[in-house]
């Protein structure tokens, strides 16, 4: 059913040779391999290695270091709250913790049947139109928790 | 011909709803047969009319908004399409006193162009200052910047000649212009609106710089949080390189000059430049000791000049029409104009463009036209996450860089998010300290075990364990970090904390009862 981890091997090893060339690619690489698998494959990180000529500690300490990458595949659903100043002025603090109570999961966490992952923001450059989200990747504002909720058939 | 109708693209009017409207226009109008021709703009910056829906008439550009789906049948019968008057309808566009009233020197085309159309940008004077700095030498053209006083506009407000300077007399076979457009200040988006917008100036702003210092590439570092923006400047820069603005002969000129964007990974530390440029090197976004300045050993170890976006996209009309123009706005020595990014819970929030000088209270309470629920303002905190909150009281203070240092304050990027009296400004405090230690890079001790200890120490403060003593050992810490901290982050965090500290010090009394865990 799941690929072989040869498999993802070589299609990591693609990417990098893709991108290799360019000044400092290990981010574009790891950004590139994160939108072919959902996540950053623990397998990834020492292909990788190996085609940048760095240790595996190394890709690792870079990949874990911003809050982008991820360990392991998110829901169905990302929603993205932005917990930051402009929008707690205009509530965004009640809610995060009301969708926090109806998906009953914390921030950086995915429910139990794994279709929704909930995940904070620090800004999204909508602070005039407070609060916003980002749903799937799209952006809303002045957002409530039924329009959100709605937005990922919850 | 077909009517131009103008919807923009920018995130926040999307965020509004602007898509489906522009679908809806489209679809409303082929169903009537009305030709119509949908442009879809950057913003004006005036969000609380967003989506700001344009028509193209006779008598100018006419708009209507805030609009919605519902509204596109009304909007038809009403024929908006020759500037028929709805109760959406807000006359000329320019006529419009919030942007009337502006002095738009940065911005002056976003809105207006169609962001991705090398044509419009030309049409409405772009390329102009680039034009003549390919008739200058580089010492000409950093000193027409040194003179016309600008100073970063990222927070630092370091002079930007004095930097293209260091660079210039760099010795280097590479050299680099950087952009930082890594905005992740709370309360700003003016780096998102102009590359959303007006991607070219940002361009020209960076050639210009290339020029300058002797630097043939540019990259644009910008964040995973801005997918439009990102998309607008790649687009923009493959029509640039068509067009032979960029690439090998810039403008027949012989220069070179290229341009990539690099997509940061979501850590707020990587607007700080040196741990920018690590980023982009492929490592951790962990901060540089300084010296050596990025200037002279900055991305791959070469000279390097690091500039915020709004900087680099003020850079062509001090080319196009002189560094006195430019120098002439402002007070101080805070010379030029400033875009202010009104936010938060505030009535007209959105983009104003206008030279320094203007009143905290200004900005707020007339341009702002005060809060969005109605409440009376409690508290202001400009200049981002790291900047500090002001009360009512201190209203007077002009927005200057150095008025606002007086008072233990600073502009940043010019922020201005505003609270109701509603706001817990012990939160705030804690917030600040825990967003510090969230977003701490981890290289030094004040900022990465400080941060922790100061959300600690407010807890304890809530829960009224010694107060007195609390209050103490937190002012101690803010001076720690203060004084202690390798960048902004660590040393900049004590402003909102200590200013919500010396000027809310009800907020901080113990609380009678136990406020609901987080």
């Amino acid at each position: 059913m799941s690929e072989t981890t040869e498999d993802q091997n070589v299609r990591v090893a693609a990417i990098c040779d893709q991108l290799i060339t360019l000044e400092g690619p290990l981010l574009p690489i790891l950004h590139e391999v994160q939108e072919e698998f959902g996540y950053i494959p623990d397998g990834a990180l020492q292909t990788i290695a190996k085609k940048l000529n760095l240790s595996r500690a190394e890709v690792h300490g870079v990949a874990s270091f911003y809050h982008d990458f991820r360990e392991e595949k998110a829901g169905k659903h990302v929603i993205k709250i932005c917990r930051a100043e402009a929008c707690q002025a205009m509530g965004a603090d009640a809610l995060g913790d009301q969708i926090r109570r109806h998906l009953k999961v914390d921030w950086s966490q995915t429910t139990a049947d794994r279709k929704i992952t909930l995940e904070p923001v620090f800004c999204l450059g909508l602070c005039a139109c407070a609060p916003a989200a980002m749903i799937d990747g799209k952006v809303v504002g002045r957002v409530n928790a039924d329009r959100i909720l709605e937005k990922v058939g919850s | 011909m077909s009517i131009k109708v103008y919807v923009p693209l920018d995130s926040g009017s999307v965020a509004l709803g602007a898509d489906d409207v522009a679908s809806a226009i489209a679809a409303k109008a082929s169903k009537a047969g009305s030709d119509v021709k949908i442009v879809r703009n950057g913003s004006f910056g005036m969000y609380w009319l967003e989506p700001m829906v344009e028509v193209e008439t006779p008598r100018g550009r006419v708009a209507y908004g805030p609009v919605s789906t519902d509204d596109i049948d009304a909007l038809f019968e009403a024929d908006f399409l020759t500037g028929g008057l709805h109760k959406l309808y807000l006359g000329r566009t320019q006529d419009i006193p919030f942007l009337k009233s502006q002095s738009r020197l940065t911005f002056q085309r976003c809105g207006i162009v169609d962001p991705v159309s090398l044509e419009d940008y030309r049409a409405n004077d772009g390329l102009t200052g680039l034009e003549n700095a390919l008739k200058m030498t580089d010492e000409e053209i950093v000193k027409a910047v040194t003179d016309s006083g600008l100073r970063g506009r990222g927070g630092a407000g370091f002079p930007t000649g004095i930097k293209w300077n260091t660079v210039r007399e760099a010795d280097g076979d590479q050299k680099y212009i950087v952009c930082n457009a890594d905005e992740g200040d709370s309360g700003t988006f003016a780096d998102r609106m102009i590359m959303e917008g007006e991607p070219f100036v940002l361009i020209e702003g960076m050639i210009i710089a290339g020029l300058a210092t002797g630097a043939t590439k540019g990259y644009v570092y910008t964040r995973s949080e801005y997918p439009t923006a990102i998309d607008v400047m790649n687009e923009a820069i493959k029509v640039a390189r068509a067009a032979g603005v960029l690439g090998d002969n810039v403008l027949g000129s012989g220069n070179a000059f290229d341009i990539e964007v690099r997509m940061g990974a979501g850590a707020y530390v990587c607007g700080e430049e040196t741990s920018l440029l690590n980023s982009m090197e492929g490592k951790r976004g962990v901060v540089r000791a300084k010296p050596p300045l990025p200037a002279l050993e900055g991305f791959l170890g070469r000279p390097t000049v690091v500039n915020n976006v709004i900087s680099l996209c003020s850079v062509p009309v001090i080319l196009e029409k002189g560094a006195e123009y430019y120098r002439d706005y402002g007070m101080g020595r805070s010379r030029g104009t400033i875009p202010i990014q009104i936010a938060g819970n505030v009535k007209h929030g959105g983009l104003y463009e206008v030279g320094f000088g203007l009143t905290l209270g200004e900005i707020v309470e007339q341009i702002g036209g005060g809060t969005a629920t109605g409440r009376p303002v409690k508290a202001v905190q400009v200049g981002g996450p790291l900047g500090a909150y002001f009360p009512k009281e201190l209203f007077d203070t002009p927005f200057d860089y150095e008025e606002f240092a007086k008072r233990d304050g600073l502009i940043g990027h010019a922020g201005v998010v505003v609270f109701d009296d509603t706001v817990d400004m012990m939160k705030q405090a804690r917030f600040a300290m825990e967003f510090c230690a969230i977003e701490s890079c981890g290289k030094c001790t004040p900022c990465r075990i400080g941060s922790i200890r100061g959300t600690e120490v407010v807890d304890k403060l809530e829960r009224g364990e010694q107060p007195e003593l609390q209050i103490e050992l937190l002012r101690d810490l803010c001076e720690t970090m203060k004084f202690g901290s390798l960048c902004a982050l660590g040393g900049f965090t004590p402003y909102p904390v200590l200013s919500a500290l010396t000027h809310f010090p009800d907020d901080f009394k113990p609380r009678a009862l136990d406020i609901a865990a987080e």
